[in-house]
Formats: structure tokens, sequence, C-alpha cells
């Protein structure tokens, strides 16, 4: 068999705007009216193969290919920063295949994708969060099998999952569940937040931004609309809370930001910065143009 | 300031760059083309055209030079490259016995209609490095009988079908799904699981398949038959009320003979497990056959016992694109989770009271 094509001219132009052509687009749109209608229920959809290794955002990616217009302003973070690696090569590869605007500016994104974690910066109205998500199912660790927890699901049967942190309390004292710790969505289905910290769940509840989440590998998509209630499970005597440090951001000097931990030298020295670049660059030159106003 | 891994940008084009040259190699040597690869590979080709479920062998080589003989990486390559494609029409059903046979064998019959045809093989090479390989320039080959014609082969067990010793497997005229445009749902059925395993991980089907043989859900198989060559694809149109032949592909298709069902009033019939993949693949065809056997456990009221009989264990871990991604993003920064954990693991250690011990 001969092939259809010219394999020399395969460039970027050879490819439909973002990617996907239309119609896996209209698909994928299908599946997002669905989760949103259906507030964090698990929708199956026909994911297809992106350029980029399951695992590594494609569920993420799909979603945004399918929302992206040509006026959006894309901004892709991996652990709350811009520049790590696989954050670069997914906004490259918008540019490249949609040829929108990136930014790394919170605020002036249209459509921000994301792996691991929710900006600091408040979300508005007109922005669209996409999360990727490795294991939508956030009863999977206690039932390995789909069908019976599309069941539990479709039945409400929640109680292993409060046995489970529970057991913890139990065990260690706390609940030892520390990111993508379950929540349950406008008082019905339990949602995996992807694995972002437990830090920013609350960040979820009433936001006014829409909340997409797309789990390629998996093939399932789901949805938080705006101002959509989103309660972390917990228990009346051990409360859901965040995590928090004793130390503030090394360069901006934020006490209430998620911080990364670094080592800073062969003696273990620790240091602790922002984890959301953005957000601890703008609080940076902030007070730099403060200093240089005084 | 110490500052996070910044730069990725550039860290990534010299990543590019490296690798490159990293598959190049040494420049003294000539390069690799793509038509080499097609015809002095031929095995790779087969898998990287059959995980990749796309039949294009100048593409499946031109995807193992690009990956520098990483055969998932290729078949990875390929995947992303069909994903791409339009999906114009459904082939008919192909027509293995109208096969232009290069291969063709059956361990449960001595002989039989269109005999034993051994074909090329490394079954029974001795398994000795061949050192004159490292020089160039041989030609080998047989003598071709330039009179010889090929017989009718019909289907080895279509013969115990028409004894009535094993029910007809076939056509449902039911509309084909396909799991690479609609999502696999559980329960799937047996389309869908044999799509499922055309695609599967070569290994992982071999690992399955022997894991039956060694009792994790033992279903007695024997080779009934395995045949290897060229036949034409056709489709029809919509517009036109005719078929029209596409081409001709090369497959490898293994059909197992199993051990009975029957009782309760049922007379005892034999069952069968089926293999298919593009190109000369006999192990993948052999290893797809006995887990397609295995996973018709339920359908035949055996008991689930092993791994290989469990749908969903199989069908969603088969997949070595999806499997291979997975894994390897493990090596994703994961920083803000782990700090979480970190948090998580001091605070659970300075408890005032703890009865918890130093943990190791």
């Amino acid at each position: 068999m001969t092939s259809l094509h010219n394999a020399q001219q395969q460039a970027d132009s050879g490819y439909n705007f973002a990617y996907l052509d239309e119609q896996s687009k209209r698909m994928i749109r299908r599946g997002l009216l669905k989760a949103v209608a259906i507030p964090g229920y698990q929708v199956p959809f026909a994911g297809r193969e992106m350029p980029l290794p399951y695992g590594w955002g494609t569920g993420g990616m799909q979603l945004t290919a399918a929302i992206l217009g040509r006026d959006d302003v894309l901004k892709v973070i991996d652990q709350g920063a811009d520049d790590t690696t696989n954050a670069v090569s997914i906004r490259r590869f918008f540019g490249r295949t949609a040829g929108v605007a990136t930014t790394l500016r919170t605020p002036e994104a249209t459509v921000i994708q994301t792996r691991h974690r929710i900006p600091e910066t408040p979300l508005s109205a007109d922005q669209i969060m996409v999360y990727q998500v490795p294991i939508p199912e956030p009863l999977r660790f206690i039932e390995p099998s789909e069908s019976e927890t599309r069941t539990m699901h479709a039945l409400g049967d929640y109680g292993v999952m409060h046995v489970k942190l529970y057991e913890d309390i139990a065990t260690f004292g706390h609940i030892a569940t520390s990111y993508a710790y379950p929540v349950t969505v406008d008082d019905n289905y339990v949602m995996d937040p992807s694995p972002i910290p437990k830090f920013d769940n609350p960040k979820l509840h009433m936001s006014p931004a829409l909340m997409l989440f797309g789990a390629g590998r998996e093939k399932r998509l789901y949805a938080v609309p705006p101002y959509t209630r989103v309660e972390s499970l917990d228990f009346e005597d051990h409360p859901f809370e965040v995590q928090s440090w004793e130390h503030n951001c090394a360069i901006c000097g934020s006490a209430d930001s998620y911080l990364d931990e670094l080592i800073v030298d062969d003696a273990g020295s620790k240091q602790f910065v922002c984890s959301d670049t953005d957000y601890c660059l703008q609080r940076r030159d902030q007070q730099l143009s403060g200093e240089g106003a005084q | 300031m110490y500052v996070a891994v910044k730069g990725g940008e550039r860290a990534i084009d010299n990543a590019h760059a490296l690798l490159a040259k990293k598959r190049r190699g040494a420049t003294d040597i000539p390069e690799l083309t793509v038509d080499q690869v097609r015809e002095q590979m031929p095995f790779a080709v087969s898998r990287v055209m059959s995980e990749g479920s796309l039949y294009d062998p100048q593409l499946a080589a031109l995807a193992i030079k690009q990956a520098a003989g990483d055969l998932m990486e290729a078949i990875f390559l390929l995947r992303a490259y069909r994903t791409t494609l339009p999906r114009f029409a459904s082939s008919m059903p192909i027509d293995t016995s109208a096969m232009q046979l290069s291969r063709r064998i059956s361990a449960t019959f001595k002989d039989l209609p269109g005999g034993q045809l051994l074909g090329p093989t490394y079954d029974y090479t001795h398994r000795l490095l061949d050192f004159a390989l490292l020089a160039e320039g041989e030609q080998p080959g047989p003598e071709i009988d330039p009179q010889a014609a090929i017989e009718k082969c019909p289907r080895v067990l279509d013969f115990l079908v028409d004894e009535g010793l094993m029910s007809r497997d076939g056509d449902s005229s039911a509309a084909v799904p396909d799991i690479t445009r609609e999502p696999l749902e559980f329960p799937a059925n047996r389309a869908q699981r044999l799509q499922a395993l055309a695609r599967g991980d070569e290994g992982f089907l071999l690992a399955l398949s022997y894991s039956t043989q060694r009792g994790y859900g033992r279903n007695h198989p024997f080779a009934g038959e395995i045949r290897i060559g060229e036949l034409e694809v056709w489709i029809e149109p919509e517009e036109l009320d005719f078929a029209v032949p596409l081409g001709d592909i090369e497959v490898t298709e293994c059909e197992m003979v199993n051990q009975f069902i029957g009782g309760k009033g049922i007379e005892a019939q034999f069952t069968r497990g089926y293999g298919l993949a593009f190109g000369y693949a006999e192990r993948k065809a052999m290893g797809m056959a006995l887990v397609d056997r295995a996973l018709r456990a339920e359908e035949f009221g055996e008991e689930v016992q092993g791994p290989a009989q469990q749908e969903e264990f199989v069908l969603a871990h088969c997949d070595n694109v999806e499997a291979a991604g997975f894994v390897s993003h493990l090596k994703l920064p994961h920083y803000v989770d782990f700090q979480s954990e970190l948090e998580l693991i001091r605070k659970l250690r300075a408890q005032p009271g703890s009865q918890q011990e130093q943990t190791p």
C-alpha cells in the first residue's frame, strides 16, 4: 500500500487549528456540555492520541484544543510555574498548532491549563481552568474495577471513602491525604480534584471560573461549573484543614501562598519559595515599584 | 538567590539536538535509510504497524528510524500520526482463507488440505550467532519453482465446525465498534476486546498468555492453525454499490483450539481463541489468541481465576503507549505534591503524645 501523503510536507500548517480535527473537537465539546450539566460526573469520551505521551497532560490538552478560539490567551503551568519543562512544551505546542497568544500572567489569561496547582491570584468569570488528571476516579484505590466504581457513584455509595479517612485518623491521628483530596461537588458526586495539594481545594468552592478536568489515558472528562459548591470530605471532629508553613516566601515574603521547599546547599539547608511563579513575581514587582515610589 | 529549574525552553531545545546526534551515531558510518529499515527489519516494521494500528510499512520504517530503534517510541509516533487521519470508510471483512500464503502450519493435524507450509521462520534455526553476517554482500534465498501453484487452503477450524465439534465464529453483521472513536466501556464485547488486543503490547500479551499455560486461567490450547500471507482489502464506498479493492496487506492469523464447553444437556464442544496482527507477527498473534480465549471465561461460564481472564485488568493495561506514558510521567516534577507529603509526614511525627514509633 502506498501512503496517501508526503511525509516531507508534514509542516505545522498540515494540522488543523489546535491540532485536533473539528469532528474530534465537537465530540469533546459534547462531552464537556454533559460534564457541565452534571457537575462532578465523569463523562467517558473517545480520547485521541496526542503527540505527547499519556500521563503528560494529554487529557488537558484535548480539552484545551476543543475550547480554544483564535482570540484566547493561553497560560500553561506545571507545579504552579510557567517555566517547568512540561509547561513550556505544552505552551509551545499550542503556540505552534493554534498560533494563539500565550501569557505567563494569570489575570491576562482566558484559558489556563494546569498540572497540580490552582493559581494564587483569584480567578474571574471570564477564565476557564483546564486540569490535567492522571486518575479521575476518586474511588479507584479503594475499588480497582471501573464497573464497580461507576455503580458506586450512581448509588451515591461513598461510605468506603469515609471509612478510609477514618482509618487514617485511627492510624495516624490525621487524615493522611495531602493532595488529590476528594471533594463533594454540588452535594452530589464525590470527585477527584486532580493532584492539586489540598491547600488549593477551597479555591474550587464557588469559583467564578469554569473548571474543566481531562484525563486522556483514562478517557474521562468532568467539570465544576462556576459558582458551584465544592466541599472537601471531612468529619465534624476532624474538620478539613489546609497546609501551612512556618516560613514566608524567601523571594516575595508571602505568608499565605503555597510554598516549595528547596534544598540550597550540601548541608541540607532549606529555603521556601512560592510555587506560583507568576504570583510571586507580581508581588515582587509591586514591592519594587512601592520601594521606588518612596 | 537559588532559583528553581529555570530555562526550560533552552533545555528542551538542547535535549532535542542531543537526541538527534544520539540517533545519528558516528557520522563516518553511512546513515540508515528508511528503505533499508523497511526491507531489512520486517519484524520490527510488523510490530510497529500492528501496535500502531496503521498499515503503512514506509511510515512504520520512518518511525523506527526516527525512534532510533526504540519500537515503543516508534509505535507512539505512528499512533500520534494515525489519530490525525480521517476515517473515510470501513473495509469489508477480510477473507483469510483467500490469503496468498507464505506460511501455514497446524499443530492439530499432521496433514490436511493445503498442506503444512513452513515458510520463513526462525523456529528450527539453531540460535548460533552467524558471524558471516558481520560481512556484507550475501544475497541468500531459496530456489524458486516457477511452476509452483498454491493449492486451495481451507481453514483448519472449519473442519471441526463442519463436524459439529466447534461453533462457527463469524460476522454478526452488527455495526463494527471502533475503540479509537468511541470510549471503551466495561463490560466490552468481543469485537472491542479483539481491537484492544490487536493494539496491545506484544510482551504483555505474551506474558499473560504464558500465565494461562502455567495455570492462572488454564484453557488447554492447541495451535489449530497459524497462517501468514498477503490478502486484498476491499471497501464499498457509499457512493458505489459495489466493492473496490484498496490494496494488499500482509497479516498473521492464529486460531487456537481450546478445551471443551458443554454438559447440562449440551454436547461437548471445542472453544477457540483468535489472534490477528499486521505483517509477520506470529508471537503477537498467538499471545492474542490465548488471551482472547481466556477473556471468554465468563461467556463459557468458567470461574475467573487468573489475571488473563479479567477483562478490565487486561484491556486497561495492554496498551503500551498508555502504559509507557503513565510510567514515564513519573519523571515530570511532582514537587508540589511531594511538598504536601513532606508537610504531612512532619506533622504526623510532631504530634504530642503520638503513639507512633519512629518510622523506618
